[in-house]
């Protein structure tokens, strides 16, 4: 019995070197050669650093704007609204989301606001938007920015990502980097 | 069997009816656990009953909950009652086997008379003929003729007598001729019979180690139900579904394995109430539980593959001589030759009986290997093939080519020939042949596909018992066997794991037949083969084995089947239940309701009542058993889940439905 | 677009089963040293490992020594997490300064992490430090190399080639994680540092957002620790949000490979099994009975995702992407649904997307694939539940064919069937009283509960039952609305995940070294073949009506009410 205890300790010990030290060691030497050598993909714009793959809060009317989020997109406490599908409190936060979205894009119809851009994503984080919700956007941005809506469209046709991604998706925060460089040329 | 017998008697109906009563006492209900559960939730629903009458008004209309009372005390009637018919008619069946040998008077050796019931072990008795034997027991002295009818049904006579194989004598068969003083071998109440109804009245019934296996799994589930009644109180209560307590139970009720719990023990009685119907007393359950494992099926090549002994079937005189002349000679040799063989030689030459003068006869020894008569001048001689030839040649004379070329065509061809020589001169060959018994083919060939492997076992030397074993279609065999052939095979055997039964009859069968893992002793063998065996076949037929396989098999499927029907029901009694359980409290569970039941309450009657009648309509098929269908282990399989596993989702969706139909309108 | 979402969830599942069958066919190599095993390169390290561990490697174990050996080592590992998750804070490796945890938290994350769980009651950013993630990340090798040993062990009571499989339990669970879960768990986290994982001891980062606002951002070293988390079924995620987090899971790519992760050990022992056992036609067997299972829980859930919630449906909206409530633009709701049938069906318990926000029919089969706990399964402790109903299906179907039932030879008699019907029993029993009790204190002290549930009425009730399922299933996946991190959830789930972990591994265990000692029965035409595609059709009426039967009612009143009450 004792004997058992002991081993088990001095195995436990020797797998503590291997599997909690050398292993995330070496994968950590391995990620020096990645992007961003393992501090996350990031991209620096106007000597501002955005970390690519995490959302940001986009408020103002001359931005995309991303999902809504649980945290708004506190990326230090990530979460989901964890709102089950029959929740009334849930269906009517969605409605208020139909409606602010009516009142911000007054040019759209309700049935081309896309689910995801009133439903909220699980990290609460999600970096992405479809198509179909930066499509809805348009209108409003152009109005407010002033930039032609054809060259949004053009640059979401850019940017969208058609075939490695469940849904036809684009980047908002590539989307709104491409605005910031307009807005900024002028 | 036929369906009147089923039930047997009104009088034996009216006995179970009132055992059924008996057995609600909880001490004898708490040997089957899921039968027992549903006598406490019984007697909680007459609480509720009386409950509501004291003015209670949450738990539903007392009409609603009396009814469900009265369900369920039925229900365990319908159980009990299967237990008890099953019961009465292994009763009935021993009964009438011992009824002969009750109240027959008994003749001491010291003249005293006294009732058979008085006989005690070691007491010797006298028998006459024309005079009943009183008990078990074996023959000391004298020889006789016995009508064995009482108890095997078999007609014909059988000869008994001291101090052999054929020694043992049972009580209730009748003494034809000549007188016998005989030992009684078993204490009163302990014959076999006796056992064997001490086993099917349940006071000595063991349950099987796969009966406890079942029990287990069946206890298991009746478990798991319990959990999932209790906790769905708190969880309903979560969801504001108030459930009133005849629910909770009828759900508890149906799920539980009712059906097999109720019917576990009849069809364990059954079983060995089929082996009594096949005339053999079996000593535990688990003999027969046990047979349908075998694997390995250990056979006398005499009296089970071949009829009696062998037969002689033709005569071929030698080149040269007179035919008339061979039959006569061949018919004297064989006058004072009283073995079967010898009888049947007459028998083919249908002759007359030929007078002689001053005959000296000459007895077969194993020295001379031969027999033979001295008479009318002539000296004839009978016997194997190689013991005539020396005698012949020794004399001078020639053993004639033709003779022993017939010689080979019949010893190749299973038969054994016997040369026969005249004033040793071979004038020619009697072929004695083993006469396969009629349809014993299909029986092996039966055995085959149930995947048991057939064994002869004979003295024949290899060349003949190879011919016979293949003729017969037996798997293999052991030629030139001594007794303790048979106990090193079944060692060997079971060494390799397999389960083997054999018959014998012989004292010398003894230690084999308690090795084998099933042994049958004949009825007509000796106290210490019948001893040594775990069952007795009264009928003294090697054959039975098969039959007694086939039972085993049937009970292990009756219980499986049943078990599963049992259990597959639950698919729609949980349909019936589930949503009248909350129906009122969530409408939008009204989509579960798929049969369409007419009314919570009536969902739920209809789903006990239907639980309730399952049972008492299934007993005759566990006391008939599931028909074994030797068409290999997974096609078995394929279709027993087929009809019991698919009939039994099925089924019960139906009748719960008629019954809800036959409720609404009554209502 | 619909079709584009068809396309990943066939090309994953594809990928799982081709990849699984080449492992298998290495994992059998790893444990007969065979011509694949790689001696050159591994026995040096193992012949070290063995010598710093003090292992005579030639000592022989039979079930009760590797059953002993196996507590003794996991109760020094639930106290060393004890110790580093109640002393965080002062230990090293903490950038974030991150707490220490409470007794009945560190309790609950002890045991979920020992016991293959990986049950979170805490986000990782805000609870914990670098060294507390390390420390939780080698219980994620070692738990996972655990049931992997034991299930070789109980393969090689059921092999004809016994002596090649190592008896020494010290032995197989060295290999299991040096030579399997350490090999795939180094290419899986390359993969992912190329992809945007990050890997690094550097702790939160703090840049300001486009729109000028302060933005921290939490990293860590996540691939190391993604990898051997979807590979051990192990599923406890470096962030609160598990695999949806962006970091943990960047692309679509890397959602596909640690997709083909979760699956890929749990099939790969199912190879292995008929490799190392001389039985392929068993494995077969077990594997389409598996694969047909997990299918049949897999197509109801994509229908329910695909199609979206009919009550934002009515708010006539563009619902064309299906149900997008906690899940991720980059994933979409098809591979979504996999992934929830997939992280169910083994124990793995990682989620890509919010189970809570699911649909009601995913809510159920999530569920059922829990309550089977056995169609995968996880690392090794899969397939044996998955025994366990072998032998169920072996008793019944042995009765019905008229044989004392039999399993490879042995007999199957009352003190296996024992074991077997407490096994059976003992995950209804924990899950239904787990949540019933759970029901009875909300309803009868609603002083203490109010912060307990997220959503009303059935789907809030479903939250209970889901997180107690997922601990008696050892999974680890939640509903995680439930504010779970109180100490009647910390106490109770970890009571919970203790007993459904060890009975579980002691029970077949027992089973399979019973039935070793017993003699052999040759097979005979008359045995009941359990290798043929009717056995398997048995073996899945077992599994569905004995979870069926004991589930159905509680399920009734959650998902399924839910679901009825929404079309």
């Amino acid at each position: 019995m004792k004997n058992e205890l002991f081993k088990g300790i001095r195995i436990t010990a020797v797998c503590a070197v291997i599997f909690a030290l050398i292993y995330p060691v070496m994968i950590w030497a391995i990620a020096q050669f990645s992007e961003g050598n393992g501090m996350g993909q990031t991209i620096t714009i106007q000597s501002r650093k955005h970390y690519l793959n995490v959302g940001q809060e986009f408020t103002q009317q001359g931005y995309f704007h991303g999902r809504p989020s649980a945290v708004n997109y506190n990326a230090a406490g990530a979460a989901g609204s964890n709102k089950g599908p029959s929740n009334p409190d849930y269906l009517k936060a969605v409605e208020e989301r139909i409606q602010q979205l009516l009142q911000d894009n007054p040019d759209m119809k309700r049935e081309d606001i896309p689910a995801d851009l009133v439903t909220a994503s699980g990290s609460g984080l999600d970096p992405h938007i479809s198509l179909e919700a930066a499509l809805f956007q348009i209108p409003r941005i152009s109005s407010h920015t002033g930039i032609d809506s054809n060259k949004l469209h053009q640059w979401i046709s850019d940017q969208v990502d058609m075939q490695t991604t469940g849904i036809p998706a684009v980047n908002v925060l590539q989307l709104n980097l491409e605005i910031l460089k307009e807005m900024s040329h002028e | 069997m036929k369906t009147q017998s089923l039930f047997g008697s009104s009088e034996m109906l009216g006995g179970a009816l009132k055992e059924s009563f008996v057995k609600l006492h909880p001490m004898r209900m708490f040997r089957n656990p899921i039968m027992f559960t549903v006598e406490i939730c019984t007697m909680v629903m007459l609480v509720v009953c009386i409950w509501i009458l004291m003015g209670e008004s949450s738990q539903g209309s007392f009409a609603y909950n009396f009814s469900l009372f009265l369900i369920l005390f039925i229900t365990l009637l319908f159980a009990n009652f299967a237990e008890a018919i099953a019961e009465a008619r292994g009763k009935a069946q021993a009964n009438s086997l011992r009824k002969t040998r009750e109240e027959t008077p008994a003749t001491l050796v010291t003249g005293e008379k006294i009732s058979s019931a008085q006989l005690n072990l070691g007491d010797e008795f006298v028998v006459h003929a024309g005079e009943i034997i009183p008990a078990d027991g074996e023959i000391i002295e004298g020889i006789a003729t016995i009508d064995e009818s009482a108890i095997t049904g078999e007609s014909a006579p059988v000869i008994r007598e001291g101090g052999g194989d054929r020694s043992s004598v049972t009580g209730g068969t009748k003494v034809l001729s000549d007188r016998i003083v005989v030992r009684v071998t078993t204490m009163p109440g302990e014959s076999f019979l006796d056992k064997m109804i001490a086993l099917v009245e349940g006071a000595s019934r063991q349950k099987t180690p796969n009966e406890i296996a079942l029990t287990i799994l069946l206890a298991g589930f009746t478990l798991v139900f319990l959990i999932v009644c209790i906790t769905l109180k708190p969880i309903a209560d979560f969801a504001s579904t108030p459930i009133t307590i005849a629910s909770f139970i009828s759900l508890f009720v149906c799920l539980i394995p009712t059906t097999i719990g109720g019917l576990l023990s009849a069809i364990g009685i059954a079983g060995m109430d089929r082996a009594l119907k096949a005339n053999v007393i079996t000593k535990s359950g688990k003999a027969v539980e046990t047979a349908g494992d075998i694997d390995v099926l250990l056979l006398d090549k005499t009296g089970t593959i071949t009829i009696g002994n062998r037969k002689a079937t033709k005569f071929y005189p030698a080149f040269g001589v007179d035919e008339r002349n061979f039959l006569k000679a061949v018919v004297m040799s064989s006058m004072s030759d009283e073995t079967p063989e010898g009888k049947s030689i007459i028998e083919l030459a249908g002759a007359p009986i030929i007078q002689l003068e001053n005959p000296v006869f000459v007895k077969f020894s194993a020295e001379t290997r031969c027999s033979g008569v001295d008479a009318n001048g002539v000296r004839i001689r009978k016997g194997a093939t190689d013991a005539i030839k020396r005698l012949c040649e020794k004399a001078g004379n020639n053993f004639p080519e033709d003779v022993a070329m017939k010689v080979r065509d019949i010893s190749q061809n299973g038969g054994t020939p016997l040369v026969v020589s005249e004033n040793e001169n071979v004038i020619g060959v009697i072929e004695l042949q083993d006469i396969i018994k009629p349809g014993i083919n299909e029986r092996f060939a039966r055995l085959k596909r149930m995947g048991i492997k057939t064994v002869m076992v004979t003295g024949d030397n290899p060349l003949t018992a190879k011919y016979i074993a293949e003729r017969a279609g037996v798997d293999d065999f052991i030629a030139e066997a001594k007794p303790e052939d048979k106990m090193n095979y079944i060692k060997k055997e079971q060494a390799q794991g397999r389960l083997i039964a054999m018959m014998g009859d012989g004292t010398n069968d003894a230690p084999a037949l308690a090795q084998a893992d099933v042994g049958v002793a004949m009825n007509s063998g000796t106290q210490a083969a019948k001893e040594a065996g775990n069952m007795v076949d009264l009928d003294n037929d090697p054959t039975k084995l098969i039959e007694v396989v086939e039972i085993g098999k049937q009970l292990l499927m009756t219980r499986g089947t049943l078990t599963t029907f049992s259990i597959a029901n639950d698919v729609a009694k949980y349909f019936a239940i589930i949503p009248a359980l909350f129906m009122v409290s969530i409408p939008a569970l009204q989509s579960l309701n798929v049969m369409r039941l007419t009314s919570p309450e009536s969902a739920i009657l209809s789903a006990v009542i239907f639980n309730a009648v399952v049972i008492p309509a299934l007993i005759p098929l566990a006391l008939r058993g599931v028909k074994y269908r030797p068409i290999g282990a997974s096609a078995l399989l394929r279709r027993n889940l087929l009809v019991y596993g698919a009939g039994g989702i099925v089924v019960p969706f139906m009748g719960i439905k008629v019954i809800d139909l036959l409720i609404s309108l009554c209502l | 677009m619909h079709t584009n979402a068809y396309f990943i969830i066939i090309i994953t599942v594809a990928l799982i089963v081709l990849l699984a069958i080449p492992l298998g066919k290495y994992i059998a190599q790893v444990f007969t040293s065979g011509k694949w095993s790689f001696d050159k390169v591994f026995n040096p390290i193992e012949k070290t490992i063995f010598k710093l561990g003090g292992i005579d490697t030639s000592i022989e174990m039979n079930w009760k020594l590797q059953l002993k050996a196996l507590l003794w080592m996991n109760l020094i590992w639930f106290l060393i997490a004890l110790f580093v998750l109640m002393n965080m804070s002062w230990l090293p490796l903490n950038p974030d300064a991150n707490p220490s945890m409470s007794l009945d938290l560190a309790f609950n994350t002890a045991v979920s992490f020992i016991t293959n769980t990986n049950l979170q009651h805490y986000s990782g950013e805000t609870a914990m430090s670098y060294l507390g993630q390390m420390t939780l990340m080698l219980w994620q090798f070692i738990s996972a190399g655990c049931g992997i040993a034991i299930a070789i062990y109980v393969f090689k009571l059921m092999s004809q080639q016994q002596e090649k499989i190592s008896s020494n339990f010290y032995v197989l669970f060295v290999k299991a994680n040096l030579r399997i879960l350490l090999p795939l768990s180094i290419i899986v986290a390359s993969v992912l540092v190329f992809s945007g994982t990050p890997m690094t001891f550097n702790g939160k980062d703090v840049v300001a957002s486009l729109e000028g606002e302060e933005m921290h951002v939490s990293r860590g070293p996540v691939a190391a620790f993604v990898a051997i988390k979807q590979l051990g079924t192990n599923g406890g995620g470096f962030f609160g949000p598990n695999s949806s987090h962006p970091f943990e899971n960047p692309s679509l790519l890397t959602n596909v490979v640690e997709n083909v992760c979760i699956l890929l050990i749990p099939i790969a022992l199912v190879i292995a099994f008929g490799q190392l056992t001389g039985r392929k036609k068993h494995a077969t067997m077990i594997f389409m009975t598996m694969m047909v299972g997990f299918i049949m829980l897999l197509l109801p859930a994509i229908s329910a995702e695909m199609s979206g919630n009919p009550l934002i449906g009515q708010m006539n909206i563009d619902q064309q992407y299906g149900n997008m409530e906690g899940k991720e633009v980059r994933f979409g709701s098809g591979p979504s649904a996999l992934w929830a049938v997939s992280t169910t069906c083994t124990s793995n318990g990682s989620v890509n997307a919010m189970h809570d926000s699911m649909m009601p029919i995913t809510g159920l089969v999530t569920l059922t694939g829990m309550m089977i706990n056995g169609f995968f399964g996880g690392v090794g402790v899969g397939f044996l539940n998955f025994y366990v109903f072998i032998i169920l299906a072996v008793f019944v179907s042995g009765l019905m064919v008229g044989r004392t039932p039999e399993f490879l030879g042995k007999k199957i008699e009352p003190r296996e069937m024992k074991i077997a019907v407490l096994i059976t029993l003992l995950h209804p029993f924990l899950i239904l009283t787990g949540s019933a009790l759970a029901s009875y204190i909300y309803m009868n002290h609603p002083d203490q509960t109010s912060g307990w549930l997220n959503n009303p009425g059935y789907h809030g009730y479903t939250e209970m039952l889901y997180e107690f399922t997922s601990s008696s299933a050892n999974n680890g996946s939640g509903f995680e609305g439930l504010g779970d991190n109180t100490p009647f959830w910390n106490y109770a789930c970890g009571i919970v995940m203790l007993l459904a972990r060890y009975l579980p591994i002691m029970g077949p265990v027992m089973i399979a070294g019973l039935l070793a000692s017993k003699k052999s029965i040759p097979e005979g035409p008359g045995t009941l073949k359990t290798d043929t595609p009717t056995f398997g059709v048995m073996v899945f009426l077992i599994i569905v009506i004995v979870s069926a039967l004991s589930f159905f009612p509680a399920l009734t009143l959650g998902p399924i009410a839910e679901h009825f009450s929404i079309y």
